[in-house]
């Protein structure tokens, strides 16, 4: 009897970890045990194989070396900072809009979060429609009698890059309006009417205390929408395929041609090296200065 | 400073009415503390008088301007709520500078403000801290303060104190009295506590189902309730009313007690009109007695019932006998160790301050 409560006390102790050990092992091994092989891949001479020599930052210096690269980092700085700005400026605008208890707010939310339920395939594939000049949007302005309409951003290299940012933008506005409306959800009613006998309108409430009171919000829409444009490929490859030219390359896709493409699997190793670093460079400041206020007490 | 006079004001949300109209009328510097239970209407009348609530009919004056469609800004209010309401990303000074920078103040004229404000609260040192650095009873200060600052016509409390542990309470209720009494300002209040009511009002205006039953002082509010509603919100132990039939003979009104196989009790000299006492001769009323009515009885006969207690529940102060009469269950406040639970004793009765209501309507009969 004695024995096997102590068996289930022990059991009980070693039951997380028990349960916890696979995933931290898949972890370990298809997260972190790949970043370090792709980390020893940038450092080595290798192209079609792997081989493990080493050539010191000889592959940093081609992949810098490379015009499309240059492309490549100039497009996931275009892309992300308008697909971040517009996404979390137009899902907040819409979380505050709806939160003025209007009718039909259950439909309206959905509707607008039903996008996230695509996949960016799918969402690159009809957004690659719509922008198509010759079936989409110049087409459907031009048969309702405006013939002297162009649309054909998606086939201008200038400005193929921001057809990939409005598709994002329609993808992912719901999901940050969804956050933002969960957080406008939680402020005290009483907070807004104070200010209103203050004398304060309704912008500047929102501007000076409400927005401001998001914090939390923010740091989640912001954490999970960067690394969705840092690793976007599917939306490029569906919506424009890195075309036309290699106007919309961008760092992913670039990794995925130089590795498995073009024989140059020190470059994409390096180049993959180069997209960690710049997450990282963006993300853990931000998560420590967010985590330490909180801490504090905010 | 100013009056407020609120006239036959209604309000309804859909089909269901809240407030079927209430005239209430304050004079300058008065504490109107708005007393009764949730969901009767109190702190709609409040939103109301703050503009945060359309009117539906009737009319609502400050100073003796209509301030029905005046935002609230416009109002010259200023408003302590429930839950603080505080802005929990602005530092202490931060929220009680916002409605000043609103309205165009001077920063040099802010900081003096504020500062006087914090000294007057004794939060000097909590200025630089945030919200939720602060405790319920600091947070509360901080209301207070933010108030102060806009030196308005009208201070309006929406249960400040309900979040507040048992301790603070009393603390803070004699903060708001001290503020009231330095200040002047008109105060509209709205409370579910009848010890609130009773310790700050100049005016309570007791209201039910979104009809107000009485408004008078305290003290009249306690002694002369209008109807066995208020007779029993207000007073802690409540009122004990006990059904009995009104006799008169010739030294008076006589309340008789039925009691069950036994000869009735009666209790003589009810302070009632003599009209009154024709009118009602013979017909049932409701006795109320406020359980400090009672003593112990010398022994000398009188106005006096004899009981038998079954509970007794010691105060400190005093003690709280309980006992029957006519069916109900009469409090009496008694000094400690004067009676025993399951004995009987002889309790004379303070006549001249039992209050009679009509057993149908249940209104007081003067």
């Amino acid at each position: 009897m004695k024995r096997s409560i102590r068996f289930s006390d022990r059991l009980a102790n070693w039951l997380p970890r028990l349960v916890l050990t696979p995933s931290l092992l898949v972890v370990l091994v298809a997260v972190y045990l790949f970043i370090a092989w792709t980390g020893w891949i940038s450092l080595s001479s290798s192209n079609i194989v792997p081989r493990y020599d080493f050539v010191g930052l000889e592959q940093y210096v081609r992949l810098w070396s490379t015009p499309r690269w240059h492309t490549a980092v100039a497009n996931l700085f275009i892309f992300s900072s308008l697909f971040l700005g517009l996404t979390t400026g137009l899902g907040l605008l819409m979380a505050i809009l709806l939160d003025q208890r209007i009718r039909a707010e259950g439909a309206l939310r959905a509707i607008f979060l039903y996008p996230m339920a695509l996949s960016f395939i799918v969402t690159g594939t009809a957004w690659k429609w719509i922008l198509n000049p010759a079936l989409g949007v110049q087409k459907v302005v031009n048969d309702a009698g405006w013939t002297s309409f162009v649309f054909d951003w998606i086939s201008q290299p200038r400005f193929a890059i921001y057809c990939v940012v409005i598709a994002a933008v329609w993808q992912s506005t719901g999901f940050a309006m969804a956050i933002f409306l969960a957080g406008l959800r939680g402020i005290d009613n009483s907070v807004i009417k104070a200010a209103q006998i203050e004398g304060a309108g309704l912008p500047l409430i929102y501007r000076t205390i409400i927005v401001p009171m998001l914090r939390p919000a923010f740091l989640s829409v912001i954490v999970l929408l960067s690394y969705v444009a840092i690793k976007s490929f599917d939306l490029i490859l569906a919506l424009t395929n890195t075309g036309p030219g290699s106007a919309t390359e961008m760092p992913s896709t670039f990794m995925y041609a130089a590795t498995f493409r073009r024989d140059q699997m020190g470059v994409g190793a390096a180049s993959a090296m180069m997209m960690l670093m710049t997450v990282a460079a963006i993300i853990v400041p931000y998560l420590y200065s967010e985590l330490k206020e909180t801490r504090d007490g905010c | 400073m100013a009056t407020l006079e609120i006239d036959r004001v209604r309000k309804s949300f859909g089909s269901v009415e809240v407030l079927k109209g209430v005239s209430i009328s304050i004079a300058d510097g008065d504490f109107l503390v708005l007393l009764g239970p949730s969901g009767c209407g109190k702190s709609t009348l409040l939103s109301m008088i703050a503009g945060l609530e359309s009117v539906t009919s009737g009319e609502i004056r400050i100073a003796n301007d209509v301030v029905n469609d005046l935002p609230p800004k416009d109002r010259d209010i200023a408003m302590v709520f429930q839950s603080y309401a505080l802005y929990p990303t602005m530092t202490v000074r931060q929220n009680i500078e916002f409605g000043m920078k609103i309205r165009g103040v001077q920063p040099a004229e802010r900081a003096k403000a504020t500062l006087a404000a914090a000294e007057m609260l004794q939060m000097k040192h909590l200025l630089d801290r945030r919200p939720s650095q602060l405790s319920g009873g600091q947070r509360q200060r901080v209301a207070m303060g933010r108030a102060v600052v806009r030196d308005p016509k009208l201070f309006l409390f929406d249960e400040p104190l309900s979040n507040l542990d048992a301790k603070l309470r009393v603390d803070m209720r004699t903060e708001i009295k001290r503020l009231h009494q330095r200040l002047g300002t008109t105060i509209v209040y709205v409370t579910h506590d009848q010890i609130e009511a009773m310790t700050l009002a100049t005016r309570v205006a007791v209201m039910k189902d979104g009809v107000v039953q009485q408004l008078d002082d305290p003290q009249v509010v306690y002694d002369r309730p209008a109807n066995t509603y208020v007779a029993k919100f207000v007073g802690s132990p409540s009122m004990s009313l006990i059904p009995a039939r009104l006799a008169v003979d010739g030294a008076g009104a006589v309340a008789v007690f039925d009691i069950p196989n036994e000869k009735p009790a009666r209790i003589s000299g009810i302070p009632i009109a003599k009209e009154n006492a024709t009118k009602f001769n013979g017909q049932n009323v409701l006795v109320g007695i406020r359980p400090e009515l009672f003593t112990v009885s010398d022994g000398k006969p009188g106005r006096t019932i004899s009981v038998h207690i079954d509970v007794v529940e010691p105060t400190g102060p005093d003690t709280l006998a309980l006992f029957q009469i006519g069916g109900v269950e009469v409090t009496a406040r008694v000094p400690p160790k004067t009676v025993e639970a399951r004995k009987s004793a002889t309790l004379t009765v303070d006549t001249t301050k039992i209050v009679l209501f009509d057993a149908v309507t249940e209104d007081r009969i003067d």
